[in-house]
């Protein structure tokens, strides 16, 4: 949750969850934040709070409110500005989560879009007893108008932010394509059985080996590195000579691992 | 008919990597064949208030009213089936609930959630769903998407104005068309499909299929079906090594063998005699 950290002359006098939808500030007691100074106005400013973005207005104050140097009247607070009302000073900490993660969590956040828009259209396209290609025109003009007003609404917000419509792009790029850190590339080399010698690497997420029925054990790669893991059969896999437990088992270099009596070897590729 | 021999369920929820606390909400019934899955939405903690709503109210009252109808039959003057009317009802008063706990406490305002309930009986199994939460569907080595979206992306590519490709990369994947507990009324969308023995069946909210490829969940699923646990488990873990931005749920079912739906005599009559 944002918060704001009040103080004057470098001494911070208190912190302030901005837990309301409106955080109002001035010299007057009614207010959520009191100033008791006068070149702070009776009903000086006020910090609306929409899911995890905070937004600064100046509410007609004598002096004015002053966000990093510059005077604002409205002002979307991102983490670390300093509101500066006279003496006194509001430094704006952002949500708690990575700054990275914090910027984009309002894309992330499921909203639901009121399809009144959509109906409209809809409705408009069947009274007038259009085609159905003229209904499906109208939907789909319906559609891209409610994705320009949908990014439209959410990023209006972020003016400050240089070219806002390349700004949510991060935000759904990893997940389409998830970044896998650069990490060594696991093998395992069959010791034992019909196929000794043999050699299979892990570039997948997850190998499994085995006998289904027997013994089944799975090598999940992760950005941790490699873990092996107990899937079905009565014995668990050995990993040198010593039986593993029901949870994930990190795999180091040259360990030797026994499945189903087989024996293999887990290596590190360069 | 008590399913608990047939049906084989793991879950899992996680609130994942970024976010505080976890809007969603699952909840399974393995007896009467019911699995519900919910991801809530509003500020504060309203979001866990409306999915554990949807879950509560449609677990419980379902328990109820199914023990003592037959899922499968048709009622006199209706044209669909109790199992149909059932869920569509319970739907539509956890909607009441949420939308009216919304309306009168303002620490609750705009509160919703995304839903999908399946049901089991008589070897099909009944899908309703609201918003972007999915079932998925692993059948002879095929993995398939079984519910289509109510999203504004969803919208977008069926109207052709992106390509799915593009869309893995849209802005706006959060944007769903319908939820539960919105409006004072709500149309789910409702479905049924035959069921095989081996089936296996996914329901996950938006945090598992944002975070990973639906390959990488169905070759998860292959691989690890032995063990439904350690499958559900390896799933959330698999969002959470790709950065875990939102919750994971998921549910697990499996069909272990064929449940037909008992039948009385007069039921073959008749059935013959349309």
């Amino acid at each position: 949750m944002a918060k704001l950290i009040l103080s004057m002359d470098g001494l911070v006098l208190k912190e302030i969850p901005l837990t309301k939808e409106r955080t109002t500030i001035g010299r007057k007691p009614h207010n959520d934040i009191q100033i008791d100074n006068l070149a702070v106005s009776g009903e000086h400013a006020v910090i609306v709070t929409i899911l995890n973005d905070s937004f600064l207005e100046d509410l007609g104050s004598t002096n004015g409110t002053v966000v990093n140097g510059n005077p604002v009247k409205k002002h979307f607070l991102q983490n670390n500005d300093v509101v500066e009302l006279g003496k006194y000073k509001l430094k704006f900490v952002g949500d708690s989560a990575p700054a990275a993660a914090g910027e984009k969590a309002d894309f992330e956040k499921t909203m639901v879009l009121r399809p009144s828009a959509m109906k409209a259209a809809q409705a408009a396209a069947g009274s007038g007893g259009g085609g159905a290609q003229a209904a499906v025109a109208q939907r789909a003009a319906a559609v891209q108008q409610a994705a320009a007003s949908a990014s439209a609404a959410g990023i209006a917000d972020k003016d400050a932010k240089p070219a806002p419509a390349a700004a949510p792009a991060p935000a759904g790029a990893p997940a389409a394509a998830p970044a896998r850190p650069a990490q060594p590339l696991g093998a395992i080399q069959l010791l034992s059985g019909g196929n000794a010698g043999k050699e299979l690497e892990l570039a997948k997420p997850l190998t499994t080996l085995g006998k289904p029925g027997v013994q089944v054990a799975v090598l999940t790669r992760r950005p941790q590195g490699y873990f092996i893991t107990h899937v079905e059969g009565t014995n668990r896999p050995q990993v040198n000579g010593q039986q593993i437990g029901p949870a994930p088992h990190a795999l180091k270099d040259h360990d030797v691992i026994e499945l189903a009596g087989v024996k293999m070897e887990f290596f590190l590729k360069g | 008919m008590d399913l608990t021999q047939i049906l084989e369920i793991a879950t899992c929820t996680d609130p994942g990597m970024v976010r505080s606390h976890n809007e969603d909400s699952i909840a399974a019934d393995a007896a009467n064949g019911l699995v519900v899955l919910a991801d809530g939405m509003g500020g504060y903690n309203a979001g866990e208030v409306a999915s554990g709503m949807a879950t509560t109210v449609i677990v419980t009252e379902m328990r109820q009213l199914l023990a003592g109808v037959r899922p499968h039959d048709v009622e006199q003057g209706s044209s669909e089936e109790v199992a149909a009317r059932l869920v569509r009802e319970q739907v539509l008063k956890a909607n009441t609930s949420i939308y009216q706990a919304a309306q009168s406490q303002p620490q609750y305002a705009g509160m919703g959630t995304t839903l999908v309930v399946c049901l089991f009986y008589d070897n099909r199994v009944l899908v309703a769903h609201l918003g972007d939460s999915r079932l998925y569907m692993l059948r002879d080595g095929k993995f398939k998407q079984v519910t289509r979206d109510h999203s504004l992306l969803q919208e977008q590519i069926d109207s052709g104005i992106i390509t799915a490709e593009q869309a893995k990369k849209a802005a706006h994947k959060n944007l769903v068309t319908r939820a539960l507990g919105i409006d004072p009324t709500v149309e789910p969308e409702i479905h049924e499909y035959p069921t095989k023995p081996g089936d296996l069946y996914l329901l996950c909210s938006d945090g598992l299929c944002d975070m990973v490829e639906d390959e990488d969940i169905g070759m998860t699923l292959q691989a690890l079906g032995g063990n439904l646990k350690l499958a559900a488990q390896q799933l959330v873990q698999m969002a959470n090594d790709n950065g875990g931005r939102d919750n994971v749920s998921v549910i697990l079912v499996r069909v272990l063998r064929e449940y037909p739906g008992a039948r009385g005599v007069m039921a073959k009559v008749f059935a013959w005699l349309k």
